[in-house]
């Protein structure tokens, strides 16, 4: 079946199979890598990307129906080689250890602080509960989302 | 992971979607946000060999007051259920249970409708709505019926709805101030619960829903009659496993479960305002 989806501002058409994860899409048909697969079970959160501006693990959505929509990548984020807000608030606090988790992790913490932009740090720890950290580096990925949602007051 | 090969249709309206799933027949499913499907699918636990994405009825996502219960569309996804202003204030128990569905992705993309057609006693929302005495509608090709929540769950994932039915709408009455709690007992953050309890009380009624305790969605209904004899929320809660039939599994053993569905079950009396 032919598609069309919107990746980072671009448009791609292709023919895929209605069973292709999006999550594959985007990284074998499209060449984005930096969306990863985890668990692939929809629990690990290392898959988020962005349907129409708000967090989805990727690999629970299939590729026909992003049909149309609008995707956001963490290739996406950087805009004239500065960094994203959130990209720089993980780097400065040490918000990342392996890195595995860490693109998931900053789509899911945009999508956070755009439905709650002054959120306490329970807060941001319940909204980051789809997205698991394998290095057990949560405090910093707390103090990151933190960080980056002070810096936009 | 990936699904088995099957053939994808994109539905325009309920009608052509009725129309699609009765053409293909029993091998055919309908595919909302795709929560509870596509990850079956990925185990081949289930394979359909048509999907009707019903995803694009945008004229199924909706949230309407309807004098004495809220009209939901079956579309209307989670996070739309647990933001909405009007549950919020008529019917904050299922807007709150619904904020515990998984994570806030999952909530992106997973329906109140498509939680309720799959049936599965482990999640938040069939529980949720059978306590608070919800009416679902479905309609099919020779037209609309209404099912009551507590005749709609009929085993393990099986539901009344037809092989060429679709939910439309759920129908939850408001609660008009009673009290409520939602407890939900897990290790993990966005698992599913190990046992859960949705629970109001007041206006004269009361209704307790449990999550995780047996095949189905369970109504404890012995709980509501003991209340209505004017037993004390933990002589009540004594009687929360009457109707449920719990399993035991990698997480909780029987006795583990009926235990927690004791606690749980006072302890959501008790925070909706049972003495």
């Amino acid at each position: 079946m032919q598609i069309t989806v919107t990746v980072n501002g671009t448009a791609h058409t292709n023919d895929v199979e209605p069973r292709t994860l999006l999550v594959h899409h985007v990284r074998e048909a499209l060449g984005l890598t930096g969306t990863n697969v985890g668990c692939d079970t929809s629990s690990c959160g290392a898959c988020s990307l962005h349907l129409n501006g708000e967090a989805v693990k990727s690999c629970t959505v299939l590729a026909v129906q992003a049909d149309g929509q609008d995707i956001t990548t963490i290739e996406g984020l950087a805009q004239d080689g500065v960094m994203h807000p959130m990209q720089t608030a993980f780097m400065e606090n040490h918000g990342l250890q392996c890195g595995y988790c860490t693109p998931g992790m900053v789509m899911a913490s945009i999508s956070l602080l755009k439905e709650n932009p002054n959120p306490t740090e329970e807060e941001v720890r319940i909204g980051l509960e789809g997205n698991l950290c394998r290095c057990t580096g949560y405090h910093n990925i707390v103090k990151s989302v933190l960080a980056c949602a002070s810096a936009s007051k | 992971m990936i699904p088995a090969a099957f053939d994808y249709k994109r539905a325009e309206s309920a009608a052509e979607a009725i129309a699609l799933v009765g053409e293909y027949g029993e091998d055919a499913k309908f595919l909302a946000g795709g929560h509870s499907l596509l990850p079956l699918m990925k185990l081949r636990l289930a394979a359909p060999s048509v999907l009707v994405d019903i995803g694009r009825l945008s004229d199924l996502s909706y949230i309407r007051d309807a004098g004495d219960h809220i009209a939901i569309g079956a579309l209307t996804r989670h996070m739309d259920v647990e933001t909405s202003a009007m549950l919020k204030e008529h019917v904050p128990l299922l807007a709150h249970a619904a904020g515990h569905v998984g994570d806030p992705q999952v909530r992106h993309r997973g329906t109140i409708g498509g939680s309720i057609a799959h049936a599965d006693s482990a999640s938040d929302l069939p529980a949720t709505t059978l306590a608070l005495g919800a009416t679902y509608v479905v309609q099919g090709a020779s037209g609309t019926r209404e099912i009551a929540a507590g005749d709609f769950y009929k085993g393990f994932l099986e539901s009344d709805l037809g092989a060429d039915e679709m939910l439309t709408e759920i129908r939850v009455p408001k609660m008009n101030g009673a009290g409520w709690s939602f407890q939900k007992f897990n290790r993990r953050a966005q698992d599913w619960a190990i046992v859960g309890v949705a629970a109001w009380s007041g206006n004269g009624g009361s209704g307790v829903g449990l999550v995780n305790m047996g095949s189905t969605p369970i109504l404890a209904s012995s709980v509501s009659a003991a209340l209505a004899s004017g037993a004390s929320a933990a002589d009540a809660a004594a009687q929360a496993v009457a109707e449920a039939e719990p399993q035991a599994d990698l997480n909780a053993s029987v006795e583990y479960r009926t235990h927690l569905a004791k606690v749980l079950v006072r302890r959501a009396l008790e925070e909706s305002g049972v003495a």
